[in-house]
Formats: C-alpha cells, sequence, structure tokens
C-alpha cells in the first residue's frame, strides 16, 4: 500500500511537472476559475485559435526553427499537449478557423490550410493565398483577422503612423486633412472567404478612423463586428501645456467600439477621453485639450485608461462560464509602455457584461498578474503580456503571451 | 641643493594643476551627464524608458548595443536626422519609427548622447558639442 501511494504520488509529481511548467507567475481570478499553462517557452506567441477537438494553433511574430505557426495537440487525450506540429514559414499575427479551413497572416497576406475530416492540416506546407497586397508598412502592421457568417473575412489594416502628422511622431508637426492614410489603411477591410488570390483592390473598406483595432472580432448575438483600438501616443510629450505627466498617461483612452458598415471611429482628428466622455479634437488639428470634434464619427462603448494596448478581443460564445459571461466580452490588454515615468498599466485580461450586444455594467479585471510585479516600472521586467484570446469548443478561455510564449486555459470549476 | 628645491616644488605643482584639471573636468563631465540625464527624461524615456531597455518590436533599447557605445558619427545622426529603417538588436526588429531631434542644441544632443553612452550599464567616450556641429552641418544623407 506504502508503496503503491509512493509509485501514485510519484506519478502525479511527474504529471503535474509536465502539465505545469514553470508555474512562476501565478493568475488571480474570479472565484471558481482555475488556470493552468498549456503551452510555455514559444516566443513571440501572438493570437491563437482553439479547433473542435481541442487543438491549439499559435501564430509567431518570430520564427521558431524557420516556422511560423504551431499546431498543439493532446494526441493521447492525457491532458498534456505533447503533440507539435510546425509550419509555415512567416510571421505575423492573425489566426483563426472558419468552415473547415485554418486561416492565418502575415503582415501583408492572409493565407489559408484547407483541414480534412480528421481534422489535419491537408498540406501545411502549401497553403492558399487569399489575399495579398495588404498594406505593411511596419508600424501598426499586424493584421488580425475575424469572419462574419456570411461568407465574409475582416482585417485590421492598421495606420503607419501616430497621429497623421505630416511628419509622423515629430514634435510639432502639423495633422494632415484629410489624412491620406484612410484611403489603405486606418480600418476595417472585408473581402469574400470565397475567391482566391485576391489584391487589396478587391476588399471594401467596412469602417475607417482606426488606428489600430487589433482586438476584432464577430459578435453572432447581434451579428455585428465589434474591434478594440489602440489609441494615439504622446500626448504628454508632444502638449506639456495642455497634457501633464498623470493626464498624458491617462489619455487618450483606448477604446471598444460595436461597428457597422460604413462607420468612422474619428482617428487622427479626435481621439476618446473617458473623462469627459467626449470625442477630443486632437492638438495637431487644433485642439486645446477640450475642443469636440469629428461630429460624424461613432462613439465607443467603453473607454478604458491610456496605453494599456487592448491586443485580443473575444465575445464569449461559451456555456461553461456563469450565465453573466455569456456575449459578454473579454479583452487581453499587453501593457503599456507609454505611461513613462509613470507606473506602466495593464497586463491583464478584462471582461466588459454585455448583453444585445450593448454593455450592461461596468468593465472589469478578469485574469491579472500576467506581468508578475506591481507596480511594473520598466516594461522590459514585465514576465508575460497578453497578447492573444481563443475560446475552446468547451468554452474554456485560452490567453496567448508574446513574451515569454505561453498559452494560458482557463476554466470555470467552481 | 636649490635645484632639488625648485624641482620639488615644480614636481609638486605640476601635480597640483593635474589634480586640478582632473577633478574640473570630472566636475564638467558630471554636469554634463546631469544635463543629459534631464534632456533624456524630456525626451527619449518615453520611447527608451527608464532603464534604457526599449520597448519590443517598437521601441529599440539603448543598453547593450553597439548602435549607443560604437560610431559616434552614426549616433548623432540618428538623433539629429531620425531613423525610419528597419533596426535589428540582438535578434530582435523594432519597427516605430524615430523622429529627427535637431530641434535640441548641439550641447543638448552631446549631453544626452553622453548620458547614454555611461548609463544602463553602457561605458563609452563622451560626445563633444562640435562632434555634433559637424554632423549638422553637413548634407544629411537622402
Amino acid at each position: 500500500m506504502q508503496k503503491f501511494s509512493l509509485i501514485l504520488g510519484l506519478f502525479c509529481w511527474v504529471n503535474y511537472g509536465i502539465a505545469q511548467p514553470k508555474l512562476t507567475v501565478p493568475l488571480q481570478l474570479p472565484s471558481g476559475f482555475k488556470s493552468t499553462i498549456v503551452a510555455n517557452d514559444f516566443g513571440k506567441v501572438r493570437h491563437i485559435a482553439v479547433h473542435s477537438n481541442g487543438d491549439i494553433y499559435m501564430k509567431l511574430d518570430k520564427l521558431v526553427n524557420g516556422k511560423g505557426i504551431i499546431r498543439l495537440r493532446d494526441a493521447n487525450k492525457d491532458g498534456v499537449m505533447e503533440d507539435t506540429l510546425a509550419f509555415g514559414n512567416y510571421t505575423g499575427t492573425g489566426i483563426g478557423i472558419h468552415n473547415g479551413y485554418l486561416y492565418a497572416t502575415s503582415d501583408q497576406t492572409i493565407y489559408r490550410y484547407p483541414l480534412d475530416a480528421n481534422q489535419n492540416i491537408v498540406n501545411p506546407d502549401q497553403p492558399e493565398i487569399l489575399v495579398d497586397g495588404l498594406l505593411n508598412k511596419r508600424q501598426h502592421a499586424s493584421k488580425s483577422i475575424t469572419f462574419d457568417r456570411q461568407g465574409h473575412i475582416y482585417v485590421n489594416i492598421g495606420a503607419p503612423s501616430n497621429v497623421c502628422q505630416e511628419q509622423d511622431r515629430q514634435k510639432g508637426s502639423p495633422g494632415l486633412t484629410p489624412c491620406p492614410i484612410l484611403e489603405n489603411a486606418g480600418g476595417i477591410w472585408q473581402f469574400s472567404t470565397t475567391k482566391l488570390n485576391q489584391s487589396f483592390s478587391d476588399g471594401v473598406r467596412y469602417a475607417t478612423g482606426m488606428r489600430n483595432a487589433l482586438g476584432i472580432d464577430w459578435n453572432n448575438e447581434v451579428n455585428e463586428l465589434y474591434v478594440t483600438i489602440h489609441g494615439r501616443d504622446m500626448l504628454y510629450q508632444y502638449f506639456p501645456e495642455m497634457y501633464n505627466q498623470k493626464t498624458g498617461a491617462e489619455l487618450p483612452s483606448e477604446t471598444f467600439y460595436r461597428v457597422k458598415q460604413g462607420d468612422d471611429c474619428g482617428w487622427p482628428y479626435v481621439h476618446w477621453d473617458h473623462f469627459q466622455n467626449k470625442k477630443i479634437l486632437n492638438p495637431e488639428y487644433g485642439g486645446d485639450g477640450k475642443k469636440e470634434g469629428a461630429p460624424n464619427a461613432i462613439s465607443p462603448l467603453v473607454g478604458f485608461p491610456g496605453h494599456m494596448a487592448p491586443n485580443a478581443l473575444l465575445i464569449y460564445k461559451g456555456n461553461q462560464f456563469p450565465e453573466r459571461y455569456k456575449h459578454g466580452a473579454f479583452i487581453a490588454f499587453h501593457g503599456s509602455w507609454n505611461r513613462s515615468p509613470e507606473p506602466q498599466e495593464g497586463f491583464y485580461v478584462v471582461f466588459v457584461p454585455m448583453k444585445n450586444g450593448q454593455p450592461t455594467g461596468k468593465w472589469e479585471v478578469f485574469a491579472d498578474g500576467f506581468s508578475g510585479m506591481s507596480p511594473v516600472t520598466n516594461l522590459s521586467a514585465a514576465k508575460h503580456r497578453p497578447t492573444g484570446l481563443a475560446e475552446g469548443a468547451d468554452g474554456a478561455l485560452y490567453v496567448s503571451d508574446d513574451k515569454a510564449g505561453h498559452v494560458w486555459k482557463i476554466i470555470y470549476k467552481p | 641643493m636649490r635645484f632639488k628645491k625648485h624641482c620639488i616644488l615644480y614636481c609638486l605643482s605640476m601635480l597640483l594643476g593635474f589634480l586640478v584639471s582632473a577633478q574640473s573636468k570630472t566636475l564638467s563631465e558630471s554636469k554634463r551627464l546631469a544635463n543629459g540625464k534631464k534632456v533624456y527624461s524630456m525626451y527619449c524615456l518615453a520611447c527608451h524608458q527608464a532603464d534604457g531597455n526599449g520597448v519590443p518590436r517598437l521601441n529599440p533599447p539603448l543598453a547593450g548595443t553597439d548602435y549607443v557605445t560604437g560610431s559616434k558619427t552614426r549616433l548623432i545622426d540618428i538623433v539629429l536626422y531620425g531613423l525610419t529603417e528597419p533596426l535589428e538588436i540582438n535578434d530582435e526588429v523594432y519597427n516605430n519609427p524615430m523622429a529627427s531631434h535637431a530641434f535640441l542644441s548641439d550641447q543638448q544632443v552631446a549631453d544626452v548622447l553622453s548620458y547614454i553612452r555611461n548609463s544602463f550599464g553602457n561605458k563609452a567616450g563622451m560626445i563633444a558639442a562640435t562632434e555634433v556641429k559637424k554632423q549638422r552641418n553637413r548634407q544629411p544623407k537622402k
């Protein structure tokens, strides 16, 4: 008996060691939720997708052994993702599974891979090209994607600019009116998923006035697009006469929008100010911190504290979490850099309760502790930075990190 | 005897002179580094961070890179003329553009560069305002 329990104990210990490697950063979650690390040390893991059989696909923004996509599979169903398949020779951010295809993006191309009946990639080395030639000028170049149920894919084409100045990021350089960047970036473009080898001109500019809508998801409850946008940098540094160290850290808001076709979110002319609840004219366009602007631009559903970098958005569809989470929004905040010299903020996953496509309460921090410290004074010290979100068929929530390349699985098990 | 006395006096005065000049050099250097730190806090820290480690994917580090501790003219040019090409440092690519900071005076540029060359674990020579002026007066490469 003693021998048996010793062996059992040893087995549990070994199993735990594999399943939960390097559990150095414990996450803080609401009561009843539990987290496990299901992948670690894959480098720059950006967005992630989880297939109906539990396979995890990770898009890497830095190649690992020459590969930019990793599939993790628990082939023997013991709870450990021991089976690794690496493919794709390009870096990038976007990834998603839709109607029998795995989609993945580089910073200028949308690729896709047919999946067979056994949920395997048919030909990992020969993806189809859905769209090529999307603007890639390196700044805000990540191409995140989502899908509606009418055969369309939506892709974020971020503006390669801070606030569309004549000279980008040059203190004192005026803003351009109209901003020429908005012609082929600074918005969401819609493409068909039924036609291969499309070019940029085959797409429709679905919505505009977005600096970098890195978080993007389709809300099936109301059949509409939702995005989270990274707000502009440098209000305090460029305009110390209007903003101080503290207000420049808090402003502008990071934003969460419900977007209809043709909507304009106001970039680069205005930024959202969650203290005044107004679209404030950017100083590069004649603003003074109070003047409003862009009357035709829509307002966000939520304005969050500045610079926290909402890198991913997921509208929760599952039934595993308690009822209040259904149709609500999870947002992964990468964590700020442009709050210096104030402490950095973010490095957590937020939840916004929603029903019928509208928020029903205040936003709350759902999963915290990724940075491994508080406060974060130097960004380089933060241990993990949440970047991607995915939902399993069982309703589990997955969170990726592009600092150390971890993926967490969060389940509800009271 | 008299010669010996002279010699000692001479040596003492030389030593004193050396000590004074060394001391004043250190004083002016530390003053320049303090001024450089001020310039850094105002114009550089937001992107390159308080610890000089920058921001992954976006803003390059100033700690532990040849761009800072190597060629003075290349470093001065980055501050005066900005930088828009992708920069790879220690296996990481940085994508945000660096704006021209030509609005800073020669002395401010010299001081802030001397400061970053001697901070964050870096140890490299000071940069003089005359060296900045020389780079400012040449035609920038297009």
